[in-house]
């Protein structure tokens, strides 16, 4: 029996990056401790526990950190082995989801962030760059239920946690997603039937909020 | 053992190329190098890397692996032999996380201050470069990222070994010395020392020269 202890999650509730790591945990029925953050007055222990990017996510399992959220999944995964596989044991297959998954992490956040952090000809070019990667991982999904095939997986993990942020994006930017991109959104409702996901996304109105406010923080119009 | 069809698509001056070689060389993998030209991609490149058209890309009984640090996991799983990333989780993730902070942290800021004409570019981007190997130089414990044999990190290094010295003296700076980074100079020298790295480097003078004349074009251009 896990000591509740034992794992630690020290996290940001509208982070769509600790959202992932979230889902993993729950995906393996973990128990941990959840410890919310105030980004904008970091803790000692946040700057303790990740020095170089003083940033959240930061996964803390018998004391010992680890930083970025798909490392984080992956490191769930690895350790808690006996139950409800994240990644494919299939290396070519593991491959196409780490590369996916990367695909994610350098495209998603900056492109959306170009729509509700710009205006005008800026921000169009963001709502557009960010509908054709959305479409481009439509492609990728093609007829399959989830990016690994029939069982929900690390892709879907790593991507599905900014469906909470589309309300935002949306109202910023003025546009639907839904209309250019309705299998990414089919795809996504799919995600939510699982209660690791619909436990774990949050409200999108309250994470609109916080992009208003975070937007007053920053400076930004 | 079934036939094996292996191909590398890269070119001869990129660390991120070399990441896959030294990968390659460690598991004893045979392999075809095709050269691309970059400035003319081929359609053999474009038809296995659509989403990024970027080398390098391991092509194994025609099946396309893209991202360098993708594809060094993959040999490293894939083929048998000496093992690149630890096999403790934690260790695992530790060596994920330095990698990823090279790619992040290092290769950008490190172009940045040696490519520009701008010298509030340049400083900001020395001062990005220095921090980062700061972390590193605080990170490294024992003779090489991965402990007494050079291992994930350490290859994924590979540009800070060998193309940092280059581009520091092309630009006339001090990204990287014996006085700042005492401990990760060192590394580098015992790293570029050994056998199986030496093998995988490209020429220096062929790629020194590349990357001087690209200097030399860009001080040229702000005239």
């Amino acid at each position: 029996m896990e000591n509740n202890n034992e794992v630690v999650l020290l996290d940001l509730w509208a982070s769509m990056f600790g959202m992932r790591v979230r889902i993993a945990l729950a995906e393996k029925g973990i128990k941990y401790e959840y410890i919310e953050q105030d980004i904008w007055n970091k803790s000692d222990l946040l700057l303790q526990m990740n020095p170089v990017q003083k940033k959240v996510p930061v996964l803390i399992h018998k004391g010992k950190p680890i930083c970025e959220s798909l490392i984080a999944v992956q490191y769930i995964d690895e350790v808690w082995n006996d139950r409800s596989p994240l990644l494919p044991s299939d290396p070519y297959a593991k491959s196409q989801a780490r590369f996916w998954a990367d695909y994610v992490d350098k495209k998603i956040y900056d492109l959306a962030k170009k729509v509700w952090a710009r205006k005008g000809e800026e921000q169009e070019a963001g709502k557009k760059e960010f509908i054709e990667a959305l479409q481009l991982l439509e492609a990728e999904l093609g007829d399959k239920p989830f990016f690994g095939g029939d069982k929900f997986g690390f892709v879907d993990i790593s991507l599905v946690t900014f469906y909470s942020w589309f309300y935002a994006v949306e109202t910023i930017g003025n546009f639907s997603i839904e209309s250019e991109c309705p299998k990414f959104i089919s795809w996504a409702k799919r995600c939510l039937q699982k209660e690791s996901v619909s436990s774990t996304l949050p409200n999108s109105e309250r994470v609109y909020e916080f992009l208003l406010d975070a937007k007053k923080r920053l400076g930004i119009e | 053992m079934a036939q094996e069809d292996v191909k590398l698509l890269g070119t001869l001056g990129s660390p991120f190329v070399c990441r896959v070689q030294i990968a390659l060389k460690l598991k004893g993998v045979e392999y075809e190098f095709v050269a691309q030209d970059l400035q003319n991609k081929s359609e053999e490149l474009l038809k296995y890397n659509p989403v990024h058209k970027k080398v390098p890309v391991l092509v194994h009984n025609e099946k396309p692996i893209n991202e360098s640090l993708v594809i060094v996991e993959y040999i490293d799983e894939a083929w048998k032999g000496k093992s690149i990333l630890p096999t403790d989780p934690y260790q695992r993730a530790l060596a994920r996380f330095w990698a990823k902070f090279i790619d992040d942290k290092v290769f950008l800021a490190v172009w940045k201050s040696v490519f520009t004409i701008d010298e509030n570019e340049r400083e900001t981007n020395i001062k990005e470069v220095h921090e980062a190997f700061q972390f590193l130089e605080d990170e490294l414990k024992g003779k090489f990222f991965g402990g007494e044999e050079f291992g994930f990190v350490d290859i994924a290094a590979v540009n800070i070994a060998f193309w940092v010295p280059m581009l520091q003296e092309i630009a006339g700076l001090q990204l990287l010395t014996n006085e700042n980074f005492p401990k990760l100079y060192k590394w580098s020298q015992e790293f570029l020392s050994k056998p199986t790295i030496k093998e995988c480097l490209p020429p220096r003078d062929p790629i020194f020269g590349i990357f001087k004349g690209r200097y030399e074009s860009l001080l040229a251009s702000a005239k």
